[in-house]
């Protein structure tokens, strides 16, 4: 499957998947609101231009929008991440030939520990502005850092599972071709 | 010149991301008050059709349920009708007056449509449902909306010819003014956007008497709403000593995640008040 198509066929997945499962099952607790679809953003390959990172992000957030009724608040923080994604990606891997040899960041790719910072660092930035800009509706201080806090947590796990679920084990690039 | 153009090559990138950021929070903050939101005909259309393929599916896992719950209201229906009355004989001590209005002809004032919910939120501070019913088959804006136990559920705020958007009574911009059955005392229910199995009534007089279990009832204030249909029932008494008034935590009467059926309320005298109520603003 080439990167582009695979990437559209996990754009539509990840928009499904968000939309008629995580949104539709019984909410566990009013502040764990699990979210899965920007880890799209997180998977996106390497030498995807930091313009192009944007485009797709908000897309991404707004498709969501699309189906929630609620235009923007989903764009908003999917665009943050999609910026900062390539920075965070620079500080984790002063290593040039990772980007080179490797298609996607991955646990493979980037190494456990950096991987996990990178998803962690990005999951908990997203679900801070997608509460914060909720919270401005509704109010409640304490109750939108620790609903960032407990969903950030939920959100994670579901990022193991997938991960474990869907093996992205790859081999170096050279070989592939 | 060249150093602004310059300027603006090296910062490209960042321009194009608060160009998106800007319009996403235009987006947000201009569009998604309820009143005009744009839920645009298009996005409707699609993700409803979606949605409605969706809900063919989860609509099985609901069946026994929602059977339940028609068989309550059509229950309730049924001990509702006339032939259930005896009307006592009145001809004995009948009186011949001259009413210039025939008082035996009734008028229709709340006319009632079934919907299909095909997408439903409880999860978000602001929630809206969806149902398979639009501006071509009779939805207008503003429309109340209960569910087949008889309980509120929200009000249309935004309808495309073949879907219409609910907002529930779970959305931080909720307003319904409720009732306490009990006291008669009169408030507004509202939703603080925290848990979604309480509800809040504003503004109860400090005289009321109120214990838990209490129901509270629409007033018949507002056109959208018949008199008297549950809105939940009391769980305790929020006691604001700096507020001269009650807040009251009540249970909403209706489960919003089981939701697969609501009627549209249309008020068919809803013209004449509100025309009134123009005249009165313009004057």
């Amino acid at each position: 499957m080439s990167t582009l198509v695979r990437n559209i066929v996990r754009f539509i997945l990840f928009i499904l998947v968000q939309v008629f499962v995580l949104n539709q099952i019984p909410p566990l607790h009013h502040l764990v609101v699990p979210y899965l679809y920007f880890l799209f953003i997180l998977w996106l390959p390497f030498k995807t231009g930091r313009r192009t990172l944007l485009v797709l992000g908000f897309l991404l957030g707004f498709s969501l929008d699309a189906f929630t009724g609620t235009f923007g608040l989903h764009s908003a923080p999917c665009v943050v991440i999609a910026y900062l994604r390539p920075f965070l990606i620079k500080l984790l891997l002063p290593r040039e030939e990772v980007e080179v040899n490797f298609r996607e960041p991955s646990a493979w790719s980037l190494g456990v520990a950096p991987y996990l910072t990178y998803v962690t660092i990005l999951t908990f930035v997203h679900h801070t502005i997608l509460f914060f800009l909720q919270a401005l509706q509704t109010g409640g201080l304490v109750y939108f850092l620790v609903k960032s806090l407990f969903s950030t947590a939920v959100s994670l796990l579901l990022v193991l599972l997938t991960e474990l679920l869907f093996n992205r084990k790859q081999g170096l690039k050279v070989n592939l071709v | 010149m060249r150093n602004i153009i310059v300027f603006i090559r090296v910062y490209f990138t960042f321009f194009i991301f608060i160009f998106f950021l800007g319009l996403s929070l235009a987006l947000l903050f201009k569009y998604n008050k309820y009143h005009n939101a744009v839920y645009s005909e298009a996005a409707s259309e699609i993700t409803g059709m979606l949605s409605t393929q969706y809900n063919n599916v989860a609509y099985y896992f609901e069946l026994k349920r929602v059977n339940d719950s028609l068989v309550k209201a059509n229950e309730a229906l049924y001990n509702k009708l006339r032939a259930d009355y005896e009307i006592a004989d009145t001809a004995e001590n009948a009186i011949i007056d001259a009413l210039s209005v025939d008082s035996l002809n009734v008028f229709r004032k709340f006319l009632y449509r079934e919907a299909k919910v095909v997408r439903n939120s409880v999860s978000q501070p602001n929630n809206y449902i969806i149902v398979h019913r639009g501006r071509n088959q009779g939805v207008k804006d503003e429309m109340g909306v209960i569910a087949p136990n008889g309980g509120v559920v929200g009000t249309v705020v935004q309808s495309s010819s073949n879907f219409s958007m609910i907002m529930s009574l779970l959305h931080s911009q909720s307003n319904v003014s409720g009732r306490l059955k009990k006291g008669g005392e009169t408030g507004t229910v509202i939703w603080d956007g925290k848990h979604r199995n309480v509800l809040l009534l504003k503004d109860i007089t400090k005289s009321a008497r109120i214990s838990q279990g209490d129901s509270v009832i629409t007033s018949g204030f507002s056109y959208k709403f018949p008199e008297g249909l549950m809105l939940g029932t009391v769980i305790d008494i929020i006691n604001d000593k700096s507020s001269s008034t009650y807040t009251v935590r009540i249970k909403p009467a209706v489960d919003f995640e089981d939701l697969q059926f609501v009627y549209l309320i249309e008020n068919l005298q809803a013209a004449e008040p509100n025309e009134l109520q123009k005249n009165i603003k313009n004057k």
